[in-house]
């Protein structure tokens, strides 16, 4: 307790509770909180031990492998990297969506399992800006688990003595191709977690879906493949996210494919494209439609 | 309270004009009208009362079927933002997630109330200290007790300095100690913090010991909106409990001049002045039984109803018939849980005698 004596002598004064007179910030702060928290969430940042261990994990997986074929490249005094750069996106494919499966549910389904959702609909965020924010967090750690490993072979590139332009451009490319895919599956891993408040449910649904349309859109694209219908085999690249996406860049900045046909002309381009748009566009806007729909208690 | 004082006077915390809420077939409000001044509010109602409805209308969050409402002047229907900058809501059920710390999760929900950085630091440690969570604030509130966690949805609440609280039910699911210490922080709040609140209970007697002010729903309708103080003064208790021998110290008591009656396992003598105090020690160290308890108690809104007809609310001319009905039903359950339950009135267990 304060007494005249205890001034400037270092006691602890309790001086109860205090009135906040500061400013309070608008909305857009709080989607940049939110945003921030949630991207940290993503990487298991500002949560137990145990969260960090996947994310962590998974982006090591992507990027130790871009660390070898730099290392090997120098060693070797290769001229050019052994794999390009947009193809080393879609070669490591399988562990982007094993982290979209893993933290779309962490990011959405959470606030709705645990009844966290009240708590944020209680304050000025609108729950437009609730998606916004989700949908801008779990973009950003997907972009940045792609694009760390395209960042590691292009410093690598360069430690090794590549020419430069063909390497800067590249990695442009690979760096597109992280935005594109993590726009992409972003959109429909948060949908699918957002309809499942269970985590567990969450992650397995999001890699079953994924994977089914990998494997039927992979099935009937070698299927028409096989019987010369090369155009349509080409289109059915458009029912896999990631081939859809790899797709567009064929087009755009002429990665390799590695589906059996890449998408023919122009016109499949266009196509491709459009189909991407539709999808990021319309999977934000059923996301926005799904949390019109969260009850506020 | 009276009409006439509610409607002038500086800006209500809370009016509600004429609200009716109707979910399909299902009438949750019905036909609320009451103003209160800034002070602790008890809201209080059975499960399913309509209680958490009326939280999620003030906070603009739910639209009302018929009707409106003020909440510190400012219009649910049109001014929610305004509305839920303003205020702190704790919620009934649990909504902490599991894998973060207190101090993560607070100084998250201050930032989302619009507090810079570095003011959300601050005040997270500051109101985590006030609610009562010390070292255990850093650990993950997955393995928090019930206690914790209650106290950490009060700092949510909390944590930007609102200027007004609604919390739902936040005894919800404490022992009898917890639910004396929650009462007795929710009363620090109102008093020396100063931030006004409506409570909500489905236990009338725990709201009476904070409160300023008492609405009671029930079904959906008003029951009274009346404030505590004009109710408590009216009369003095003493309660005292003995550990043996309780009709003969009554007995002894009553030989000594005292007014007394006993209240399941406990004597209630009426208080006349301080002198009272005296002559029940005298009785109590004269028989040489143990001495429990010796309070004064505030009178319970249930002996209100019973004892004093002026108060009741058929005589505000205001409740429709069915009111009347239903709060003669309602006092009549208090009555009956009162005596059945005096002697720990306050850890009966939830659900149970306030239920039709």
């Amino acid at each position: 307790m304060s007494s005249d004596s205890g001034a400037g002598s270092g006691v602890i004064h309790d001086i109860g509770f205090r009135h906040y007179e500061g400013p309070r910030l608008g909305r857009g702060y709080l989607i940049r909180s939110l945003y921030a928290d949630s991207l940290r969430g993503c990487y298991g940042l500002g949560r137990s031990t145990k969260s960090k261990i996947m994310p962590f994990l998974l982006l090591l997986v992507m990027t130790a492998p871009a660390v070898i074929m730099a290392v090997v490249a120098g060693v070797l005094g290769l001229d050019e990297l052994p794999l390009d750069y947009v193809s080393y996106i879609f070669a490591l494919s399988s562990a982007i969506t094993i982290f979209l499966a893993a933290q779309a549910p962490a990011t959405v389904s959470r606030d709705l399992r645990f009844r966290t959702m009240p708590l944020y609909l209680s304050r000025p965020l609108t729950r437009n800006d609730y998606v916004l924010a989700k949908y801008g967090a779990m973009s950003t750690a997907l972009f940045i688990l792609i694009a760390v490993p395209q960042t590691a072979l292009f410093i690598g590139a360069l430690l090794a003595k590549m020419e430069f332009w063909p390497n800067a451009k590249g990695w442009a490319a690979g760096l597109l191709g992280a935005f594109l895919l993590s726009l992409v599956l972003s959109g429909i891993g948060l949908l699918i977690a957002s309809i499942t408040p269970r985590r567990g449910f969450g992650v397995a649904a999001v890699i079953t879906v994924l994977l089914l349309l990998t494997l039927v859109s992979g099935v009937l694209s070698a299927l028409s493949y096989e019987n010369d219908q090369a155009a349509l085999s080409a289109y059915f690249a458009l029912l896999n996210p990631v081939s859809l996406v790899q797709g567009v860049l064929v087009w755009t900045v002429n990665a390799e494919s590695t589906y059996p046909e890449p998408p023919p002309g122009t016109l499949g381009g266009l196509v491709f494209t459009a189909v991407m748009l539709l999808v990021i566009a319309g999977s934000y806007a059923l996301l926005a439609a799904r949390y019109r729909k969260v009850s506020a208690s | 309270m009276s009409e006439g004082r509610t409607r002038v006077g500086q800006v209500m915390m809370i009016s509600v004009e004429n609200l009716s809420k109707r979910y399909g077939a299902v009438t949750a409000l019905d036909g609320l009208t009451f103003a209160i001044e800034p002070g602790v509010v008890g809201l209080v109602g059975a499960n399913g009362a309509g209680k958490s409805t009326m939280i999620k209308i003030l906070l603009g969050l739910l639209p009302a079927t018929t009707g409106g409402a003020r909440v510190l002047g400012l219009d649910v229907a049109t001014d929610g933002p305004a509305i839920r900058q303003r205020v702190g809501y704790m919620p009934e059920h649990d909504c902490l997630p599991a894998d973060m710390s207190a101090t993560e999760f607070v100084l998250h929900m201050a930032r989302m109330s619009g507090l810079p950085l570095t003011a959300a630091r601050e005040r997270t440690a500051d109101t985590l200290r006030h609610v009562g969570l010390y070292e255990e604030r850093y650990r993950s509130m997955g393995g928090y007790s019930t206690g914790m966690k209650q106290r950490v949805k009060l700092a949510q609440s909390l944590v930007h300095d609102p200027g007004l609280l609604l919390l739902d039910e936040p005894t919800n699911g404490l022992d009898p100690a917890g639910r004396d210490q929650m009462l007795e922080l929710l009363r620090r709040i109102g008093t020396e913090f100063g931030i006004p609140m409506l409570v909500t209970s489905h236990l009338l007697g725990e709201l009476e010991q904070i409160c300023d002010h008492i609405v009671v729903v029930d079904g959906g309708r008003l029951l009274r909106s009346t404030s505590t103080a004009d109710v408590t003064s009216a009369s003095r208790i003493l309660a005292i409990e003995v550990d043996e021998r309780m009709d003969e110290v009554g007995r002894a008591m009553h030989a000594a001049g005292l007014l007394v009656h006993p209240a399941g396992r406990q004597l209630e003598v009426e208080l006349v002045d301080d002198s009272t105090y005296d002559l029940v020690l005298d009785v109590v160290v004269q028989l040489g039984v143990g001495l429990h308890r010796l309070e004064r108690r505030r009178h319970r809104m249930a002996e209100i109803f019973r004892v004093d007809p002026s108060l009741d609310p058929q005589s505000q001319a205001s409740a429709s018939t069915a009111g009347q009905a239903a709060a003669a039903a309602l006092q009549q359950q208090w009555v009956t849980a009162a005596q059945n339950h005096r002697p720990q009135e306050s850890d009966q267990p939830r659900g149970g005698d306030d239920e039709q």
